[in-house]
Formats: structure tokens, C-alpha cells, sequence
């Protein structure tokens, strides 16, 4: 029977007193399995278990032959390693720095990184595939999943494997020890390019940037909310805002890579205060 | 003979006193076995054949809880060579490596358990993801569980300075920075400076309890990493578990 449904004929009352017993709309505990479907948890379950135990010991006995934990030099202040780099679970959020500015690749973002995987549960409404490994049920929670996951992975291995000094972009076959020489590219931020293209004061080229950037979040609200209105209507505005404004931050870093390795581009919003 | 000393061994005060119930050769022993211990009984008596496969978690979760079991104990066991002194610690280390004995297997085993741990919360994280296990009635689970790949991640990096070595040092240094830079309470964010922040008093002194990387941040490192985030991973991992029991397993049943 509905949670609901029992509320309503059966009142909690705390005048009462109540036995462990709960309404079900079903025959036995578990619909339509036969009792003797269950097995006991000792010894089926702890056996897969001790063996799991096991197998992980052996990994790590294993593995602990061939490679030791590291120990550099005693801690010197006074030198500085070149490249300088964060353990590698957090070699992409360092390696997001080359993207965006300290406050947000290394603060605001991990922050928003951690608040939207916890607000995913209340965003998803998608009903379908609980239990079961399924892609075609719900492809877009799976594509928004894997994309952030790609995101964290591959700037994870560029910044492990593709970072030298300076945290330059090295090819593996580069020599490591020669310093790059970091004039051959120029950042420049967005609304320079359109003081250049149309000849505007700079202000308004801020002004260009910061319609772009504004723009970028509302069309990217507004038109999906016409287009699939199912989607939309299943999820109501404030579900919809929140998972607007995390999906087209998410895409944003992305975009952001885009623009800084194919374009050059340090910033797109420019303001007294901050700059995206 | 054997099956002699089994049951003088099984029927003794000691093991009665123990136990509470007799050898788990038949099911009213084997459900009692499971609901009379404190270890455990956060497994139901009985689940599911179906229950039982493999393919379905992997056993993702259940290696990320036996890593940090290993973590602990090792953990523990290094602690009695450890002198959380910018002095001392190093050569501490040192010893570690050279002198103590069985000092190497246990920080390699602690060191690439905690590496392990890290990547199994996150596969762990990937198979719930996959198999829509954060969907009503388990979304607080969910995010039960990305509080703890959080303190996973800090209680990592906490770690990673009491080495005290060039990689522990500037790694630190690096995070540490990172929080100079927080809006609002940095010295460096945006509306730090104007809100009054400064080197002396903002979020990065109280992380590191200085300007820079010493004595007072390895003492700080050393009690959230050996005290204060393994009580809190603990406590969230009951309710992890408590709530698996109480919300249901998502899995075939």
C-alpha cells in the first residue's frame, strides 16, 4: 500500500502504541520471489567477502614489490621544484588553473564540483533504471556523469604526464629540461579581440563579454526549456534552474579549455572584481 | 578426533560465553551468528541469491571499507615511530626506511592503500552512478557517501605532509595557496583584501597556523590526519551503512 494511502487510514498517533508491523500491498516481504530465492549471509555472503579481503591484501603485498612510497629530499623552503605538483586526485583541478583563475578553478569550482554530485539524487527525476546497469533509460544522467568524470580524468593525466617546467605543455618526446619559452603564446582576454575587430572603446568590448557570458547561461536556460518542455515540466523551475546553472557551469569549463588552447583567450567575463 | 575437539571447543563455557550460540552449521546458528555480533550484524541474516553477484557491485564499496581498515591499522602502527616535530619527522621516515623493522611494508602498504582508497570510493561512486542506486529512497545515502569521498580526499592530503619531504612540503604548499585564494575569506580572493583579510588572518592562517608551511601546520595536518578525519569518516560511515539496511539494497532482489 502507498506510504500515503497508510497515513490516511491508519494515523500515527503518538497516543498510541505500535508493533514492528508495516502495511505492505504486497503477499509476502518480497513480491513474487519464493522464500527459498534467499540464502543465509554465512557463510555465501562473508565468503565472497573474506575472499575480496584476501585478494586486495594479495594486490597490495604485490604491488608494494615492484613500487615503494616515494621520499624526496628533507623539505627546503628556500627550493622550489619545478614543476610543483599537487597529489594526483588533484592534478586536474591544478591543471584547471592554467584555464581559470585561482579563486575559482581552486576553490569555487572543487565547491561546486562536490554541491552538484550532491544535489544529483534530487535533480534526477528519471524514475527508470534503479538496480540494473542501463545506458538507453536514461542517456542523459549517464552523459552528464561521464562528462564531468572526462573532465576530471583527462586534465588528471595532462597535468601528470604532459606538465613540465613550468607547467608548460611538454610532448612526451620533448626534452623535459629545456624551459619553454612562455612568449610564444599570448593570452589575451576576450574583450581586446573585439576592441581590435571593431575598433570599440574597451568598455564596450567588456560589455560584448559580459552579454556573451550572461547569454551563454540564459539561452542555455531559456532554449532547452522550450525545446524539450517534457523534460522541463517533469523537473519544475527550481529543480530545472539548479540543473541549469551546474550543467552550463560543467559545460563552461570545457568551453573554457577550448577557448584557452585553440584561441588563446585568458578571460571572457572582465570585471573590477573578477574575471571568468 | 577433529570433530572431538570442535565440539569441546564449541560447547565450552568460554566459547558459549563468547558467542551466545552454537557452531554455524545450521540456520537458526547461522542467523544468530549474524544478528548476535556487533561486527557483524550490518549484514542482513538472509539476502538474495541474486544478491550474491558479482557483476552487479563488484564489491567496489566493500574494498574501499577494507582499504581504510588497512589504512587504520598501519596507520596506528606508524604512528609509534612518528614525531609530528619538522625536526624529527623526516628523519623519522628515514628510520622507517632503514632501520625499523617491516618500517617499508608498512608505509608502502599505507601509502598505496590510501592511493587505492581513493580510486575505489571513486569507482564505487561510478557503479552507484550506473546502476541508479542514489534514486528515491536513497538519494541521502548518496550524498552520505560524497561527504565521505570528501574526507577521503582531505584525510589523503592531510597525510601527504607529515613526511615532511621536498614532495610533502611544496604538494601542501600548493593546496594550502589554493585557499588564500577563496573568495570573501582570502587574502588573494575576490573581496578578501576589502573585507580585511590579510596573510595574518585569513582562511589560509587558520588552515596552516602561520604564512607558511611549519611547525604549527604539521601538528595540524598530523591531528585532523591521525584523529579528527578518521573519527569523522567513521561516524558517516555507520550511517552509510545503517542507511543501506534501512533504505534497502538497490540491487537485483
Amino acid at each position: 500500500m502507498d506510504e500515503k494511502v497508510t497515513r490516511e487510514i491508519f494515523p500515527r498517533d503518538s497516543r498510541k502504541s505500535y508493533g514492528l508491523v508495516e502495511l505492505m500491498k504486497k503477499t509476502a516481504p518480497i513480491v513474487k520471489k519464493e522464500p527459498e530465492d534467499t540464502v543465509y549471509v554465512w557463510p555465501n555472503l562473508l565468503m565472497i567477502e573474506i575472499i575480496c579481503a584476501i585478494l586486495v591484501t594479495v594486490g597490495l603485498m604485490v604491488l608494494i614489490q615492484f613500487e615503494h612510497a616515494p621520499l624526496r629530499s628533507l623539505a627546503d623552503p628556500s627550493t622550489t621544484p619545478n614543476p610543483m605538483r599537487a597529489p594526483w586526485y588533484f592534478l586536474g583541478l591544478q591543471e584547471l588553473l592554467v584555464y581559470f583563475d585561482p579563486w575559482y578553478a581552486g576553490v569555487v569550482l572543487p565547491g561546486m564540483i562536490i554541491v552538484g554530485l550532491m544535489l544529483f539524487p534530487y535533480l534526477d527525476v528519471n524514475p527508470k533504471g534503479v538496480g540494473y546497469y542501463t545506458y538507453s533509460e536514461r542517456k542523459f544522467a549517464v552523459f552528464n556523469y561521464s562528462f564531468g568524470f572526462a573532465i576530471w580524468w583527462i586534465t588528471i593525466i595532462i597535468g601528470t604526464y604532459l606538465r613540465g617546467l613550468d607547467w608548460q605543455w611538454y610532448w612526451p618526446w620533448s626534452n623535459h629540461l629545456e624551459h619553454m619559452n612562455p612568449a610564444l603564446v599570448t593570452l589575451v582576454p576576450l574583450h581586446l579581440i573585439f576592441v581590435n575587430w571593431f575598433h570599440v572603446s574597451e568598455g564596450v568590448g567588456k560589455l560584448f563579454g559580459d552579454i556573451i557570458f550572461i547569454g551563454y547561461f540564459a539561452l542555455g536556460t531559456i532554449i532547452p526549456m522550450i525545446v524539450w518542455k517534457p523534460m522541463y515540466k517533469a523537473m519544475g523551475l527550481w529543480r530545472y534552474l539548479t540543473f541549469s546553472f551546474f550543467f552550463l557551469s560543467m559545460m563552461g569549463v570545457a568551453l573554457k579549455i577550448v577557448l584557452r588552447l585553440l584561441f588563446n583567450i585568458k578571460y571572457v567575463l572582465v570585471t573590477p572584481w573578477i574575471n571568468i | 578426533m577433529l570433530q572431538k575437539i570442535k565440539n569441546e571447543i564449541v560447547e565450552s563455557q568460554i566459547f558459549k560465553s563468547v558467542f551466545r550460540h552454537g557452531y554455524p552449521d545450521n540456520d537458526l546458528d547461522r542467523a544468530y551468528a549474524i544478528f548476535s555480533s556487533v561486527f557483524l550484524h550490518i549484514h542482513p541474516v538472509k539476502v538474495r541469491r541474486s544478491a550474491l553477484r558479482m557483476r552487479y557491485t563488484f564489491c567496489l564499496g566493500g574494498i574501499t571499507l577494507f582499504l581504510f581498515i588497512i589504512l587504520a591499522v598501519t596507520g596506528i602502527w606508524l604512528m609509534f615511530y612518528y614525531t609530528p616535530y619538522t625536526g624529527l619527522a623526516y628523519r623519522n621516515i628515514k628510520d622507517l626506511q632503514f632501520v625499523i623493522f617491516g618500517g617499508n611494508l608498512m608505509r608502502d602498504l599505507h601509502r598505496f592503500a590510501a592511493h587505492g582508497m581513493v580510486l575505489f570510493v571513486w569507482l564505487h561512486m561510478t557503479r552507484v552512478f550506473l546502476t541508479g542506486a542514489y534514486k528515491a529512497p536513497r538519494e541521502f545515502n548518496w550524498v552520505v557517501g560524497v561527504v565521505l569521498l570528501v574526507n577521503t580526499l582531505v584525510l589523503s592530503w592531510t597525510g601527504y605532509l607529515l613526511p615532511w619531504d621536498q614532495l610533502a612540503y611544496w604538494a601542501v604548499t600548493v593546496g594550502a595557496k589554493m585557499a588564500s585564494y577563496t573568495p570573501l575569506i582570502g587574502q588573494n580572493g575576490p573581496w578578501g583584501p576589502q573585507l580585511g583579510f590579510l596573510p595574518t588572518n585569513d582562511i589560509m592562517f587558520m588552515l596552516l597556523g602561520g604564512t607558511v608551511v611549519g611547525q604549527n601546520a604539521l601538528i595540524r595536518f598530523y591531528v585532523l590526519h591521525c584523529v579528527v578525519l578518521p573519527l569523522v569518516v567513521t561516524v558517516f560511515l555507520a550511517v552509510h551503512f545503517w542507511r543501506i539496511r534501512k533504505d534497502g539494497f538497490s540491487g537485483p532482489l
